[in-house]
């Protein structure tokens, strides 16, 4: 996997367009504007209430300095009122105060200029003022109230908006600031997640593309972490050892096949020639075809074993499969061959529990059951001179359903037991009797097929073969509902209990 | 009995016909799916031979087309594809029997004459078989020879029923593992031989005749030899 070291050197060019285009970063910018406006919308909200706070507090004390002075006017006249305005203004703070003659001349007050026209207008209103000569190039806001006093004068009451104005200005930087400090931080976040995931990707796609360029036996790294990545890793990597045994598989096939098939295949046109060139009679040419044909079926058998192998192991469950009775594929199977095995010499013995459903698919169950049967009465025959017995059974084993084909021949050596599943092998024992070594494949194919296991054991003496399949779910599907719809009560039949498997029936094969 | 064999490799073609014609039957030929449609819809076939992978119209949908129409005259798929979901497929389409490439002529002409004469047959089964002094009683699981109870295990009742349904017909080891065991597979064995020894012991011997004759290279007929 050296490939993946240099991998980010050579694409740094395109590096950040690439990076922008990912679902990473695209979905934290999504993110990061979410909260950008919330952000500032909050803000905002706050800033709008405080200011609106302060106004009406600056409100409150403008009508109350204006009650006052009124006061004052009422007490003591225009005079008294000057003075106290004078008084006033002379003290610091954030308050103004003007008394002008009806024509507009000041006579009292703190400040120096305002808009034309401010007095003409009573009540309230914002304004730019200056408090001072110096001051009238740069004035200030304030929020102040016209007043008309007996006999046309006027007495403007006001308040400097600076404190508000200073209070807006922190609000606004605030927001500001925190605006960019969330763009930033979010993308710097961004890019880091994104170049995380990215620079994994990548790494994924490099291995993709090595494997495709014929590297089969690259696979994707996995950090550790768990995350989503590595679980897609990971299902990947299972993924690609699956191709890979297929792979192996077909070409151990076509490795088989070029063996297999050409050695029959060339003995058949060697008795062709043969007769051609030798038989003299027609019997001597009949014989010779028939000896042809023979061959030839046996080709055909060979072929047709492979190309099932080739179908189960390509796992395609069919469409055919449904719940079936194993307890009937199995019985049926110990009977039908009860009488080969009769004549070979063997007792063939059935002990089946009733009622054991698996999904699957009826044909090839029996396939299997029958190569194993086969088997058994080709190579199960007692070397010892003891009783030579094949056993065929089933029985319920917890959430399992288990099928056993045992026999009492010389059996396999552990060693081996491996090899036997695999196409074309054939133990030397055994290389004097008829056949093709591809029948425990396809039962191994089969049982696979069908997500059961394939046990070979020592049956001490002899082999036994437990193929475990998992049960189908204990409701009886199919006629469940017909069987409820005449009478809503009664409840569907269950099948029988598993008692079946404490005390498995031995259902002897009548035997003459 | 008329044959239409709608086959696209005209030396496999030729080969049937000629087969077929020196058994004593007629057999028309089809080069591609359209023409087999054309030639059944004019009628008069027994039995189509029809093979799966055709040019222009395929044999399944030949098939299809045809029981659209209500024609139902028999037909057997030939195929290439000889896995069960194939078979069931060939089936399901309307076919009805399915045989996989490469097959014995024999098994072929077994499978063809059974199909013919099902054709003929009333559309309810007797429910007694009788050959010669042979006789089967479906309803009461019971079968006689000369009289005399013949004592049958249940599979080898079946047996001989399909046996003598079919009786003067050739009946193969494949079409008695399929219609007596409902397996399709090949057994590899000759566990279907053991079966019917078994079965004739039961029925010829001790009898003059023999009623269940092999037929070498194809399989077995039930027949009276007396006669």
């Amino acid at each position: 996997m050296t490939a993946l070291a240099d991998a980010p050197a050579r694409k740094r060019p395109k590096f950040l367009p690439t990076l922008v285009r990912t679902t990473a970063f695209k979905l934290t910018a999504a993110y990061l504007l979410i909260f950008a406006l919330f952000a500032a919308f909050v803000l905002g909200y706050v800033a709008w209430n405080a200011q609106r706070l302060i106004t009406d507090q600056i409100r409150s004390t403008i009508d109350a300095e204006i009650q006052g002075l009124a006061e004052q006017q009422r007490l003591g006249g225009i005079r008294r009122l000057v003075n106290i305005v004078e008084q006033r203004s002379r003290g610091p703070g954030a308050s103004l105060y003007l008394v002008t003659t009806p024509v507009g001349e000041r006579i009292a007050g703190n400040v120096e200029a305002i808009p034309p026209g401010t007095l003409d207008k009573t009540g309230e209103s914002e304004i730019e003022y200056a408090r001072s000569k110096e001051a009238i190039g740069a004035p200030s806001h304030a929020l102040v109230r016209v007043f008309v006093l007996p006999a046309g004068f006027r007495l403007l009451v006001g308040r400097d908006l600076e404190e508000r104005e200073r209070l807006g200005a922190v609000i606004w930087r605030a927001i500001g600031w925190s605006l960019a400090l969330v763009f930033t931080l979010g993308c710097f976040a961004s890019w880091f997640v994104a170049r995380r995931v990215l620079s994994r990707i990548d790494g994924m796609s490099e291995t993709a593309q090595g494997i495709m360029e014929g590297d089969l036996k690259g696979r994707l790294s996995i950090t550790g972490t768990g995350d989503e990545l590595d679980r897609l890793a990971l299902n990947l990597n299972a993924m690609l050892d699956r191709i890979g045994e297929l792979m192996a598989g077909m070409q151990q096939v076509t490795d088989n096949i070029a063996h297999d098939l050409k050695t029959p295949l060339t003995r058949l046109r060697n008795r062709a020639e043969e007769a051609l060139r030798s038989a003299s009679s027609p019997d001597e040419l009949r014989a010779a075809l028939d000896g042809a044909i023979e061959e030839a079926d046996n080709l055909i058998r060979v072929f047709n074993a492979l190309l099932t192998i080739a179908r189960l192991e390509a796992g395609r469950i069919s469409e055919n499969a449904t719940e079936v009775d194993l307890s009937e594929i199995v019985s049926g199977m110990a009977e039908l061959y009860e009488p080969l095995a009769e004549e070979a010499g063997l007792t063939l013995v059935g002990d089946v529990a009733p009622g054991l459903r698996v999904v699957g698919n009826r044909e090839l169950i029996g396939q299997a059951l029958a190569n194993l049967i086969d088997n058994a009465l080709k190579y199960g025959r007692s070397d010892a001179g003891g009783a030579s017995t094949v056993t065929v059974s089933a029985w319920r084993d917890g959430d399992a359903v288990a099928l056993a084909v045992a026999d009492r021949g010389p059996g396999i050596p552990e060693s081996d037991r491996g090899r036997v599943l695999e196409r074309f092998v054939r133990l030397e024992a055994s290389r004097t009797k008829p056949g093709f070594g591809l029948g425990l494949s396809t039962v191994a194919g089969v049982v696979r097929l069908h997500g059961g296991q394939l046990r070979l054991e020592d049956n001490a003496p002899g082999l036994r073969v437990v193929i475990t399949f998992p049960a189908a779910a204990t409701r009886p599907s199919g006629n469940w509902k017909l069987q409820a719809a005449p009478d809503p009560v009664e409840t569907p039949a269950l099948p029988p209990p598993a008692a079946s498997t404490e005390v498995p029936k031995p259902a002897r094969l009548p035997s003459t | 009995m008329r044959l239409l064999i709608v086959e696209d490799d005209a030396e496999a073609a030729a080969y049937l016909t000629k087969a077929f014609r020196e058994v004593g039957h007629i057999a028309d030929h089809a080069v591609d799916g359209l023409e087999g449609y054309a030639m059944a819809e004019g009628g008069g076939y027994d039995v189509l031979v029809v093979d799966r992978m055709l040019p222009r119209l395929d044999g399944l949908s030949l098939i299809r087309s045809l029981r659209e129409q209500k024609d139902e005259t028999p037909a057997l798929i030939l195929s290439a594809l000889a896995q069960v979901d194939d078979r069931v497929k060939g089936l399901r389409a309307g076919g009805d029997d399915y045989l996989p490439k490469p097959y014995a002529f024999s098994e072929l002409l077994a499978r063809v004459e059974v199909l013919a004469r099902r054709r003929g047959a009333p559309a309810s089964e007797p429910t007694t078989y009788r050959v010669g002094e042979l006789v089967l009683d479906r309803l009461a699981h019971r079968v006689t020879r000369e009289g005399k109870d013949i004592l049958l295990q249940p599979r080898e009742f079946r047996l001989l029923e399909y046996l003598m349904k079919h009786a003067g017909q050739v009946v193969t080891r494949t079409m008695l593992l399929e219609n007596v065991w409902d397996y399709h597979f090949d057994p590899q064995t000759n566990v279907i031989d053991v079966h019917v020894s078994r079965l004739r012991s039961k029925v010829d011997k001790g009898f003059e005749h023999a009623m269940i004759h092999t037929v070498r290279g194809a399989g077995y007929m039930v027949r009276d030899s007396a006669r």
